[in-house]
């Protein structure tokens, strides 16, 4: 595959509630992205972007993000309804093409619209466990269990990644929930679902991330330190849970083998831990040892705007090489309940 | 990169109707997948990815369904990409896999769209979930009416339309309506529903589902049956509403069949073009996408649909499957239109074929008439140069 770069991202804050519309603080944040990579934004070849319908409440959301665009005069792009992340794929097989040398990848989503208990039930099949009422706290609760009971993770583990996370995410301006927790006094909260507390769920976020991809030259021509797209893979996993082993990520570790994450070692790691003991199934399931730093901007438990989240480990993991000094980086983004579809993307510096 | 070449090995339709309550969401997706595989002589275990696309999750009432389908869509594994591109959705979607094919990534992938409309209510999703909506008959009246006025076409143009393409379903057993005593007194004495468009000068709601597979020139080799070639592909935005915008002949259409023809080597798609299937969901949508993507000069759209140019046995005929007037299932109807220009270039199309046709066009468009998606496909990868 052809060498494609991140020259430029931007994201905003997570926020509990936004005060402006998606298109609104959309704005901004692809302006900025522009920016960032010293590019036109006219001579951007392609756009895709990832959002959910569902989030927003409404029919065709999407539609009015192409607002914060500028799609005039027109422009070739396209939309997933996944995660941003799943777009910034679609936008690298796009440049391997060969025939543009830009792309701008956009994902964003107001989760505080509804009330995503209710929300996410209807992401799981329709006839069998939606009718449950499964959503998302539940389903985690039972791959936390599965955990625990396997010894693979302990609650004291899972109190530490969220109080690393909410340390580290001190450090960062976009963080919803940061600040220094101890462990053990975040073990003696109640539990909101058995084994899950409070510290182990993310925060309910809204917000914006943005990347600028290039292909070789045009990286070479315009950007002074472009993070390379090394490898990139995604993959997914059946859906019912009963039909996976809920301890280990079988799609994350394909896709990570598929990525090349092993191929040399790993200084830094930006993994979309929405919930604390994920951390354990997908260090696992990408073989990253304790030396490998995760989640240094403080990850989705620190701020998880849904649909932007995974983009926004690309973008905090291309900032980890090109200006804090890691040389290769693993970013991971998760779509669906207790990670049935995954992606993972090896990026790399000069 | 190069730019290697992406055939079409296999193709599969469901049976569109109003209402599929014989099978499940994954069950109707699963019948055209199947389809799709049995052409192409294959099994799930062959296929290397899948792409899915479908219009507003909330039609059905289901968030993000390629989930609950991967286990259906044999994606478990497997890369799955789920594309939303509004009605071109269904042409995007399979341009998406287009690329996975081209750029080498992956060797034969299953491309699927669909809309089970009758779960939900569509025209209620159509007004963007709320309530007091126009429909999407509402939103494009004004614009037909427009190109009435400066076209100078007469009335009858847009009961032509509806009455050919219904014949035209008569020929494809998959159509959802079959209209055998169509005429154009029942066209023009069915209710008006939004002026210019009677009822019969619209699409129905359908249940249905459409498949292909995509696989590289080795792939082509081993095909059981003639592939069909993807010549060109072509995607094109833009806003939806600014003053000065030209929502009858819009920029981003003109554009997305500009790109495409050069790509295709198309200098004059009338002549070189056998059969298009173009997405009408409105009778008079048929003479404003003609002009719009150049197949005929300003204000002449209308009189290829009088003369007869565009039926079955014309010189450019359109929607030979019966198009969007005769099955629509939203999500699918993109996806059908790129598959039945492929049917008709691999000579496969039945009755409604098109006699010796070796160039085609599928076309999808969405939004309020921003989103387009178009491919060129071929008998062959010279199938241009070698045209007549």
């Amino acid at each position: 595959m052809a060498d494609i770069a991140i020259i430029g991202h931007a994201q905003s804050p997570s926020w509990r509630m936004a005060d402006l519309t998606e298109p609104q603080f959309l704005l901004p944040v692809i302006s900025e992205a522009i920016a960032s990579a010293n590019i036109n934004r006219r001579d951007i070849g392609f756009t895709c972007a990832g959002s959910c319908d569902y989030l927003s409440g409404q029919t065709f959301a999407f539609v009015m993000n192409l607002e914060a665009v500028g799609a005039w005069p027109p422009i070739t792009e396209s939309h997933v309804e996944m995660d941003g992340a799943w777009a910034l794929y679609e936008a690298w097989v796009r440049l391997q093409v060969g025939d543009i040398d830009t792309a701008l990848v956009f994902g964003s989503g107001k989760s505080s619209p509804g009330n995503l208990s209710e929300v996410f039930p209807l992401q799981l099949d329709p006839y069998t466990l939606t009718p449950l009422g499964v959503d998302p706290v539940s389903m985690a609760a039972l791959q936390a269990r599965a955990l625990l009971d396997a010894g693979l993770v302990t609650e004291q583990e899972m109190a530490q990644v969220a109080a690393r996370s909410r340390r580290d995410a001190m450090h960062n301006p976009y963080a919803q929930v940061s600040g220094e927790f101890d462990p053990e006094k975040l073990l003696a909260e109640p539990y909101v679902t058995m084994p899950l507390r409070k510290h182990d769920l993310p925060p309910i976020s809204d917000g914006a991330c943005a990347v600028i991809l290039a292909t070789a030259d045009k990286a070479r021509e315009v950007c002074e330190r472009p993070v390379w797209i090394r490898g990139i893979d995604h993959r997914i996993e059946a859906h019912q849970p009963g039909m996976r082993d809920l301890t280990q990520s079988s799609s994350t570790r394909l896709a990570g083998e598929r990525a090349g994450v092993g191929n040399a070692p790993i200084d830094v790691a930006e993994l979309c831990v929405s919930f604390s003991h994920e951390e354990s199934v997908l260090r696992r399931a990408l073989g990253l040892g304790d030396e490998v730093k995760i989640n240094p901007s403080g990850g989705p438990l620190a701020g998880n705007p849904i649909m932007a989240v995974g983009l926004a480990r690309i973008a905090e993991a291309a900032r980890q090489v090109s200006d804090f000094g890691a040389h290769r980086a693993v970013a991971h983004a998760s779509s669906g309940q207790a990670l049935q579809q995954n992606l993972v993307c090896v990026l790399e510096g000069d | 990169m190069s730019h290697q070449p992406c055939a079409i090995v296999g193709i599969g339709q469901t049976k569109h109707k109003k209402r599929r309550d014989d099978v499940s969401l994954p069950g109707l997706v699963r019948e055209a997948a199947q389809r799709a595989l049995d052409d192409a002589e294959m099994t799930w275990t062959d296929i290397d990815a899948v792409v899915l696309g479908k219009a507003p999750d909330p039609f059905e009432g289901v968030m993000m369904p390629e989930l609950s389908m991967a286990d259906a869509l044999g994606a478990a594994g497997k890369p799955l990409m789920r594309v939303h591109t509004a009605g071109s959705v269904g042409g995007s979607t399979a341009i998406v896999a287009t690329h996975l094919i081209e750029t080498g990534i992956h060797e034969r992938v299953l491309t699927v769209a669909y809309e089970k409309q009758a779960e939900g209510n569509a025209q209620w999703g159509l007004a963007g979930g709320r309530s007091g909506g126009m429909g999407a008959g509402g939103i494009f009246a004004p614009w037909m009416r427009s190109y009435i006025q400066h076209s100078g076409a007469p009335e009858d143009i847009g009961w032509k339309v509806a009455v050919k393409d219904r014949q035209n379903a008569l020929k494809n057993p998959y159509a959802h309506l079959q209209l055998k005593d169509i005429s154009i007194e029942k066209v023009k004495e069915s209710p008006m529903l939004w002026e210019p468009i009677h009822f019969l000068e619209s699409c129905p709601s359908s249940d249905g589902a459409c498949a292909m597979v995509l696989t590289n020139e080795a792939g082509a080799k081993k095909s059981p049956r003639p592939p069909a070639w993807v010549l060109a592909t072509a995607m094109r935005s833009e806003l939806g509403q600014f003053p000065g915008r030209d929502p009858v002949r819009p920029q981003a259409g003109v554009e997305c069949s500009q790109m495409l023809y050069a790509a295709a080597g198309i200098t004059n798609p009338r002549a070189q073009i056998d059969a298009a299937e173009i997405y009408v969901p409105f009778s008079w949508y048929e003479p404003m996408w003609l002009e719009g993507h150049d197949i005929a000069g300003p204000g002449e759209g209308w009189k290829m649909t009088d003369s007869g140019a565009t039926a079955l046995t014309g010189d450019f005929p359109v929607n030979p499957s019966g198009g969007v007037l005769s099955s629509n299932p939203i999500g699918a109807s993109g996806m059908l239109r790129f598959a039945e220009a492929a049917l008709q270039v691999r000579g496969a199309a039945g009755e409604h074929q098109v006699e010796g046709a070796t160039v085609a066009l599928g076309h999808a468009y969405g939004g309020a008439a921003q989103y387009f998606s178009m491919w060129i496909v071929g008998a062959s990868l010279d199938a241009v140069a070698k045209h007549k």
